[in-house]
C-alpha cells in the first residue's frame, strides 16, 4: 500500500501541486463545456413529423422483434461531417481529453503524497469519482458520436470537483487498518468507476424523457424549454439503447464491486455481509438496475418507466455516498469526511 | 429475467395474463399462479425489495447495534413499541422482508425453469425455418447450391449452429446468451441458499482480550454469543486463545500521523491438545478448528493496585478501558467492592496526554508517549449487593461520595482521605476479538461468481441468426434484424464471404 514515503517538505509541494492541477483542469473544463453549449445550440432540431419511427422489424410470423435490449453494434447514422456545431464539438471533446489527463495526473499527485490509494476520504474519492465520469464520458465518446452529450456531463464533473475542492477538502490523512487492503484497491475503483457510469446512464436516461416528451407539441413555457433542448437531441431509441448499454456494462462490474466488499468485509469484520447501511443502499442500487435491466424487456415498462429506474439507481448510488457517509453511523464512516 | 431478442416460443412470463371468469378455485389458482410467474410481478417484487431495505438503513438494527436501539427507545417512548411491532429494528430477521424476497424467489423459479425448458427445445430444435422473403434482402447471383455450400462451410468455421435444407441454410448463433440468464437466475437462487445454510449452522461470539490473558471456545466465555438454529451450543470445538502480546506502532509522519503502521497480535492456540503461535491482525484473522479468529478492536486497559487503610491489597489488575478517539483517549471504570469502604473510580487514560480549555484532559496521539491516567474517586457503596447486575464500564454514583480528581503518571500513586492508595503500574493492551464458524460463506461466494459468468453472458453475448435461401439465379441473405444489427454485420460478412 505504501507507495513513497516523501520527506514532509517535498509532500507537502506534491499536494499542492495536486491542487493547483485540480484547479487548472476546472478551467479547462469550463472552457470545454462554453465549446460543447455552442456545438448543441447549433445542432439541427429535428420536427416532430421528421422523427416517425421505423417500423419495428418484420420477419416470419415466428419472428419477434425487440428493438432495445441488446446490443446492436450500432453507432447511429454516420456522423454527419457538415453538421453545424461539429468544430466546436470537436474542440470541446479534444479539452475533455485534455481536462482527463490533467486530473489523472492531479489524482495521481495525491495518491503519491499520501502514500496510498487516494480514495482515503471524501475529497478524494470525489476527485476520483469526477475522473471516472469524465473517463467514461469519453470512453463511450471513442465508440459512438456522443458530442450532444458533453454540455450535459461537463457540469456535472465540474459540480463533482467544485464540491470536492470546497466542501469536501481534507488534509487528514488517517487511514483505519481495516482500509488497509489490497481489497480496498478492487472494491473501491469498482465501486467508483460504476459511479461514473451510474451517472451518465442516468444523465442519459433524463434525455430519453426530456427527448420524449419534445415529440408532441410544446404546450406552457417549461415544456418549450423541455422541446428546444430535446429536439437537438438524438432520437430517444437511441438514447434508451445508450443507457442500456452502459447499465449492462456497469452492472456486473457493480455486482463485482459489492463480492469485492464482501470479501473484504469478511476478512476485516468477520462477516461478509450485515446489512450496514453502506452495504444496504449497494443492495438497494443493485436491485435498482437489476430492474431496470429487466424492465427493459418488460412490456409496459420498456422506454420511460426504466429510464425513471435509471434515475432512481443513480439518486440511490449518490445517497449512498453523500447520505450514509454523512448522516448514518456505521462501519463504513471512517476516514472523516 | 431478461428477455432474449428472438422469442420463438410463447414467454411463460410475458403471457397476457388475463382475470378468470368464473373458472372456479383451481381456474384461480392458476391465474394467481400466473400471475405471480409474470415478469411485471417479479420486477414489482424486485422493487418492493429494494424498498423494504430502507428503514434498516435508517432505524438501529439489532442486529448490528443492539445499544443504539434501546437507545432510540428510551428516546421515543411512544414510537419505538409500535415500530418494533412491525419489526423495523430487525428488519432483515421480519416476516414481511422474508416474504417479498420468498415470494420473489418462487416467482423466479416458476419462470425460470420453464425456460430452461423452452431453451433446451430451441436449442435441440436448431435454427428456425426462413422467414418470408424481404424485398431488400441482399442477392447474391450463381449457382445457388454452390453459393449455399459456401455459406454452410463459412457459417460453420465460425461455429454457427448450421442446418441445411435443401434450399435454404439457416444458421444460429449465441445460444450462450440465454444459458448465462437462467445461469444467472439459478445462481441467484443457489446464493440464497447458500446464506439460509450459513445462517442455521453457524455461530460466532465476541470477546476481549487482555495481554496474557485468555479465553476458551465455549458460550459461556464470550461478552456476546450468536448461534444458528441448528448449532449445538454444547458442541461447538473446543480451543483456547491467549493473547501473549499485542504490538502496535503509529506513524510520526506528519502527513500520515497516528496511521498505525503495524498491527500484531501474537496468540497462543491450543486445540486438539497443539498449541501453536499465530500472529492475528487487521484483514488477517486465523484459522483455529472450524473457526476464524477476526481481530476487531484493540486498546488500553491501565494496571493498578489498591491497598485498604491496614495494608491488604484489595485489588490488583488491569481494567479494559474503551477508546473514546482517534487517539485513544479511553474511558473506564475501576470497582474495588472488597475495600473498606467500597472504592470506585471513574477514569480517562490517555496514552499521550496533553490538556487543554476546551477538550479538558485527552490524548494528542494513539501511542503511549505520555500515558497519564486521570481519576476521579468515589467512596461509600457500590451498590453490587443488590442483586441486579450492573455493567462493568457504568459507576453507580448514588451511595457514594466523591473524594477528589488526581492525575497519574505509571508508577505514581494517590493516598486517598480515608488512608487508602490507588498505585497506577502501567497499562496492558486488550484487543476484541470475534470468533465465527460459517459453512455458506464459501458457497455463497461460488454462486456469486457463476451468477456474474451467467450475467455478464446475458448481457453480452447477442443472439444472431441467418438464413441463405435459394432463389432462381442464386441465393438471398436475410439476417433477424434491419438497421445496423450485429446480425446485420454477420450477414455483410457472410456476403464478403458469398461474392
Amino acid at each position: 500500500m505504501i507507495l513513497t514515503q516523501a520527506s514532509p517538505g517535498s509532500a507537502a509541494q506534491v499536494a499542492e501541486f495536486s491542487n493547483t492541477m485540480t484547479y487548472a483542469t476546472m478551467l479547462v473544463l469550463v472552457v470545454a463545456m462554453i465549446a460543447f453549449a455552442a456545438s448543441f445550440a447549433a445542432r439541427r432540431t429535428q420536427s416532430i413529423d421528421l422523427r416517425q419511427r421505423e417500423p419495428a422489424l418484420v420477419g416470419g410470423d415466428t419472428v419477434t422483434a425487440a428493438p432495445l435490449p441488446t446490443g446492436t453494434a450500432d453507432a447511429g447514422p454516420d456522423p454527419d461531417p457538415d453538421e453545424p456545431g461539429r468544430r466546436a464539438g470537436n474542440i470541446a471533446l479534444s479539452l475533455s481529453w485534455l481536462a482527463f489527463t490533467m486530473l489523472f495526473v492531479a489524482v495521481v499527485a495525491r495518491g503519491v503524497w499520501a502514500g496510498r490509494v487516494p480514495w482515503g476520504n471524501m475529497y478524494e474519492f470525489s476527485l476520483t469519482s469526477a475522473l471516472a465520469i469524465l473517463g467514461v464520458y469519453l470512453g463511450v465518446s471513442t465508440r459512438r458520436d456522443v458530442r450532444w452529450l458533453g454540455i450535459f456531463v461537463i457540469p456535472l464533473v465540474l459540480l463533482t470537483l467544485g464540491l470536492a475542492i470546497t466542501v469536501l477538502y481534507t488534509e487528514t490523512q488517517q487511514l483505519v487498518p481495516a482500509l488497509d487492503s489490497y481489497w480496498l484497491v478492487i472494491h473501491v475503483s469498482m465501486a467508483i468507476v460504476c459511479g461514473g457510469a451510474f451517472l451518465i446512464a442516468g444523465t442519459t436516461a433524463a434525455l430519453y424523457l426530456i427527448a420524449n416528451r419534445a415529440q408532441r407539441p410544446a404546450g406552457g413555457p417549461l415544456s418549450k424549454l423541455v422541446c428546444a433542448v430535446g429536439r437537438r437531441l438524438p432520437e430517444p431509441e437511441r438514447l434508451d439503447r445508450l443507457s442500456y448499454r452502459i447499465v449492462a456494462f456497469a452492472f456486473p462490474v457493480w455486482t463485482f464491486a459489492i463480492v469485492a466488499g464482501a470479501i473484504w468485509a469478511e476478512s476485516a469484520w468477520g462477516r461478509y455481509w450485515g446489512w450496514d447501511p453502506k452495504e444496504t443502499w449497494a443492495f438497494i442500487t443493485w436491485v435498482i438496475f437489476a430492474g431496470y435491466l429487466h424492465a427493459q424487456s418488460t412490456a409496459g415498462w420498456k422506454g420511460r418507466k426504466a429510464s425513471w429506474l435509471a434515475i432512481i439507481g443513480l439518486v440511490a448510488y449518490i445517497f449512498n455516498y453523500f447520505g450514509v457517509n454523512l448522516l448514518f453511523t456505521g462501519l463504513h464512516s471512517y476516514g472523516g469526511v | 429475467m431478461s428477455a432474449t431478442d428472438f422469442t420463438t416460443h410463447a414467454d411463460p412470463m410475458d403471457r397476457q395474463v388475463s382475470a378468470p371468469g368464473g373458472l372456479g378455485p383451481i381456474g384461480w389458482l392458476r391465474w394467481m399462479w400466473r400471475r405471480l410467474i409474470s415478469m411485471r410481478t417479479a420486477l414489482v417484487l424486485l422493487l418492493l425489495l429494494g424498498l423494504a431495505a430502507i428503514p434498516g438503513s435508517l432505524l438501529p438494527q439489532r442486529t448490528s447495534d443492539s445499544v443504539a436501539v434501546s437507545n432510540y427507545f428510551t428516546e421515543h417512548r411512544e414510537l419505538a413499541p409500535w415500530l418494533d411491532r412491525l419489526g423495523l429494528f430487525d428488519v432483515y430477521g421480519s416476516p414481511w422482508f422474508a416474504a417479498i424476497y420468498l415470494l420473489l424467489f418462487i416467482s423466479l423459479v416458476g419462470c425460470v425453469v420453464p425456460r430452461i425448458g423452452v431453451h433446451y427445445r430451441t436449442w435441440r430444435a436448431g435454427p428456425p425455418e426462413p422467414p418470408r422473403r424481404r424485398s431488400d434482402d441482399p442477392i447474391v447471383t450463381g449457382d445457388s447450391q454452390v453459393l449455399l455450400d459456401t455459406a454452410e462451410t463459412t457459417l460453420r468455421a465460425a461455429r454457427w449452429r448450421v442446418r441445411r435444407d435443401g434450399a435454404h441454410v439457416a444458421a444460429e448463433k449465441g445460444y450462450l446468451r440465454e444459458t448465462g440468464n437462467e445461469v444467472f437466475h439459478v445462481a441467484l437462487l443457489g446464493l440464497l441458499l447458500a446464506i439460509g445454510w450459513g445462517a442455521v449452522t453457524g455461530w460466532h461470539g465476541n470477546v476481549v482480550v487482555r495481554e496474557n490473558t485468555g479465553f476458551s471456545n465455549s458460550v459461556s466465555q464470550y461478552d456476546q454469543f450468536t448461534a444458528g438454529r441448528f448449532v449445538d451450543e454444547e458442541a461447538i470445538s473446543p480451543f483456547t486463545v491467549r493473547l501473549d502480546s499485542f504490538d502496535v506502532e503509529f506513524d510520526r509522519d506528519p502527513v500520515q500521523m497516528g496511521t498505525p503502521r503495524l498491527f500484531d497480535a501474537r496468540v497462543s492456540v491450543t486445540s486438539d491438545g497443539e498449541q501453536n503461535t499465530e500472529f492475528l491482525s487487521v484483514n488477517s484473522p486465523v484459522k483455529v478448528a472450524d473457526a476464524k479468529v477476526y481481530l476487531i478492536g484493540h486498546g488500553y486497559a491501565p494496571r493498578l493496585r489498591i491497598t485498604d487503610s491496614d495494608g491488604t491489597v484489595v485489588f490488583e489488575d488491569s481494567v479494559v478501558f474503551t477508546q473514546e478517539d482517534a487517539n485513544y483517549t479511553s474511558a473506564g471504570v475501576i470497582k474495588a467492592p472488597d475495600a473498606t469502604p467500597q472504592l470506585g473510580f471513574r477514569g480517562l487514560f490517555a496514552p499521550t496526554a496533553a490538556i487543554s480549555e476546551e477538550a479538558g484532559p485527552h490524548s494528542t496521539f494513539p501511542g503511549p508517549d505520555n500515558p497519564v491516567l486521570f481519576l476521579s474517586a468515589f467512596a461509600g457503596d457500590l451498590g453490587l449487593d443488590d442483586g441486579v447486575p450492573q455493567s462493568v464500564f457504568t459507576l453507580d454514583e448514588t451511595d457514594m461520595e466523591q473524594l477528589g480528581l488526581q492525575s497519574l503518571a505509571p508508577g505514581d500513586d494517590w493516598e486517598l482521605p480515608g488512608g487508602q492508595t490507588v498505585e497506577f503500574l502501567g497499562f496492558d493492551r486488550w484487543i476484541s476479538v470475534k470468533v465465527g464458524h460459517d459453512e455458506g460463506g464459501f458457497w455463497a461466494l461460488l454462486a456469486i461468481v457463476i451468477a456474474v459468468a451467467g450475467m455478464t453472458a446475458s448481457l453480452f453475448i447477442r443472439r444472431r441468426r441467418l438464413w441463405v435461401v435459394a432463389t432462381d439465379d442464386g441465393v438471398s441473405v436475410a439476417a433477424v434484424q434491419r438497421g445496423r444489427s450485429a446480425s446485420v454485420v454477420d450477414r455483410d460478412e457472410l456476403l464478403r464471404a458469398l461474392r
